[in-house]
């Protein structure tokens, strides 16, 4: 069975790349960065999802199976380019797929879809709509880009469609949201708020988007792995020292005096939890997850 | 949280050991609650529980010591010392103790600090999800149906009952939870309001700022009673038309203003433990 993977050079992407080659799969991938040690097993084109390149390989090597990971996703990238990837690119994708006879398609997405407040119940079911785009617009297009790839479910039902919403990923690689924030020696807290953070080993993660997969998965699915443990926790079990800073001079000092470049609307996302249920996506596919909690985290402090 | 500023009380220790949670690696069981944070805090707030108040519970065998189940009580006296005289109940007094989830009005987690102890004891904004999935996995909930018009009664009207919600009821049909009915008496004697103020209120983010005889925010030590109910069991599935619910609603409210009337009663020593109907 071929599989091809946009946005392959990514970390999750390559990481998805080289389990789906372990379970047997051929694998074709897209993007427009190299990615120069990739197996010779794996054939790369280096275009981008939304130009007549991407399309050309969809024609020619007519995938079974697809899995969408080109969105941009780091928050302070804010080139007016950020939104048309993400929305014009799964448009594309999803065109696509529908055109040169895919059969399964599965969009990558993720559980900040839900957002943060003070009054969003933990443990986020599926139907929950989203709640964060008005105050954090930089998530909006990522929100809007979920929504549109779900619409596929009903639009084109002959394609096995899942849209995944994976909590944040850590690991060897440290590469990712929650990596970034955790950077440094220090990490700025909001003074007086310590919400729980849920995420996964990136190689579990990886995995359980080769489950869905096999799974022929067709819905929305929240893909979650250890119980969540509160963002003070997890910043000291990475080795890294805490510093609790008032929220009025956090927001005035985003990107200076050694805080972190993060948009305003994230601060919601430093004071309440965004915990989301995964047993759906459990049930459908006995997926588990194969580090827990203090692995995951170990795994990522130990990395050179 | 509070590693240097409190100490551990080993009785506590064991009780919070004895509570029914599952808590992973780091000490924090699935919903946040942090074990160790919670012996230090219910350490602490022991001395207030049982010193600098006097808490006397009745009933407390009618309380569900397993399995799912909402409190339903009066609030009154300015701020939630009635909420938190129940947690101690339940935490401090019952046998085995457990740890009821608060259903908290928005604005409490909204501030620092408060909202991180919280979160940390397991008390949540009241939310219908929240309530369904915590009875779901068998846990018990605590639910003020009057909500802040509750704890905005001045001292003179703190024993009356203003509108309840349904929420909880419905709440119950849908999970099958048996409701426990308490009264809380003397909650207007602690912090005794003689008005709210709500434009300073609005300013501050909370609903009203309560003033006191003292002026000062201040509770002083108070007798309280605390009279838990039977559990009362409704049969439905939660889709009820609101007459129906409304009903139940009344029936659960008039159990609770039987039971403030007799912690009353107890209160000014008219009648004595022998004589409760709970």
């Amino acid at each position: 069975m071929k599989v091809l993977v946009t946005g392959i050079s990514g970390m999750l992407g390559r990481l998805t790349a080289l389990k789906l080659l372990q379970h047997g799969y051929d694998v074709i991938g897209i993007d427009r960065r190299p990615w120069p040690e990739a197996p010779e097993a794996i054939e790369l084109f280096q275009a981008d999802i939304r130009k007549r390149p991407a399309e050309e390989v969809f024609r020619t090597h007519r995938p079974d199976a697809a899995i969408h990971m080109a969105t941009v996703t780091h928050l302070v990238h804010r080139s007016p380019d950020r939104m048309r990837v993400n929305l014009y690119g799964t448009r594309a994708f999803i065109h696509h797929c529908d055109a040169y006879g895919v059969k399964q398609a599965v969009f990558v997405g993720r559980h900040t879809f839900y957002g943060a407040a003070a009054d969003s119940p933990l443990y986020h079911t599926e139907d929950e709509p989203p709640m964060s785009a008005h105050t954090f617009p930089e998530l909006a297009d990522l929100v809007a880009a979920d929504l549109y790839a779900a619409s596929s479910l009903w639009r084109y039902p002959e394609i096995a469609t899942s849209v995944l919403r994976i909590v944040y990923t850590l690991g060897p690689s440290k590469h990712g949201t929650l990596a970034s924030f955790l950077r440094g020696p220090n990490v700025p807290l909001i003074m007086g708020f310590d919400p729980l953070f849920q995420f996964i080993h990136e190689q579990d993660a990886a995995e359980a988007i080769v489950t869905a997969l096999a799974h022929k998965l067709h819905g929305i699915f929240n893909v979650s792995g250890p119980s969540p443990v509160p963002l003070s926790t997890i910043v000291r079990a990475a080795g890294r020292r805490p510093l609790a800073v008032p929220a009025s001079v956090f927001k005035l000092g985003i990107g200076r005096m050694g805080l972190p470049h993060i948009p305003p609307g994230a601060i919601d996302h430093l004071k309440y939890p965004i915990v989301v249920d995964g047993d759906p996506f459990r049930r459908a596919t006995r997926f588990t997850y194969a580090y827990d909690e203090r692995e995951t985290i170990n795994s990522f402090r130990t990395a050179r | 949280m509070f590693d240097n500023l409190l100490p551990i009380d080993p009785e506590i220790a064991a009780r919070i050991e004895a509570i029914d949670l599952e808590f992973n690696k780091f000490g924090i069981d699935p919903y946040g609650i942090d074990k160790h944070d919670l012996t230090r805090f219910v350490s602490a707030f022991a001395w207030i529980y049982r010193y600098y108040f006097k808490v006397h519970v009745y009933g407390l065998d009618h309380v569900p010591s397993e399995g799912r189940g909402i409190l339903v009580g009066n609030h009154s006296g300015g701020v939630a010392i009635d909420g938190m005289m129940v947690m101690g109940s339940m935490l401090l007094d019952a046998e085995p103790p457990r740890l009821p989830h608060g259903m908290i009005d928005k604005f409490i987690h909204e501030f620092p600090g408060v909202s991180q102890i919280m979160s940390r004891m397991g008390q949540f904004t009241g939310n219908p999800d929240q309530a369904r999935r915590l009875l779901n996995a068998e846990r018990l909930v605590l639910a003020f149906p009057e909500g802040a018009r509750g704890t905005a009664k001045l001292a003179k009207e703190a024993d009356s009952l203003v509108g309840f919600g349904t929420g909880f009821m419905r709440l119950a049909l849908e999970t099958k939870s048996p409701i426990v009915p308490f009264g809380f008496v003397g909650g207007g004697d602690a912090l005794p309001t003689i008005a709210n103020l709500k434009g300073l209120g609005r300013l501050l983010g909370v609903p009203y700022v309560p003033v006191t005889k003292w002026i000062l925010l201040v509770p002083k030590p108070t007798r309280f009673q605390l009279l838990y109910g039977k559990p009362m069991y409704f049969e439905g599935t939660g889709h009820e038309r609101d007459e129906v619910v409304c009903e139940m609603v009344d029936q659960v409210k008039e159990r609770i203003r039987d039971l403030i009337r007799q912690g009353r009663q107890l209160r000014e020593k008219e009648i004595s433990e022998e004589d409760l109907v709970l």
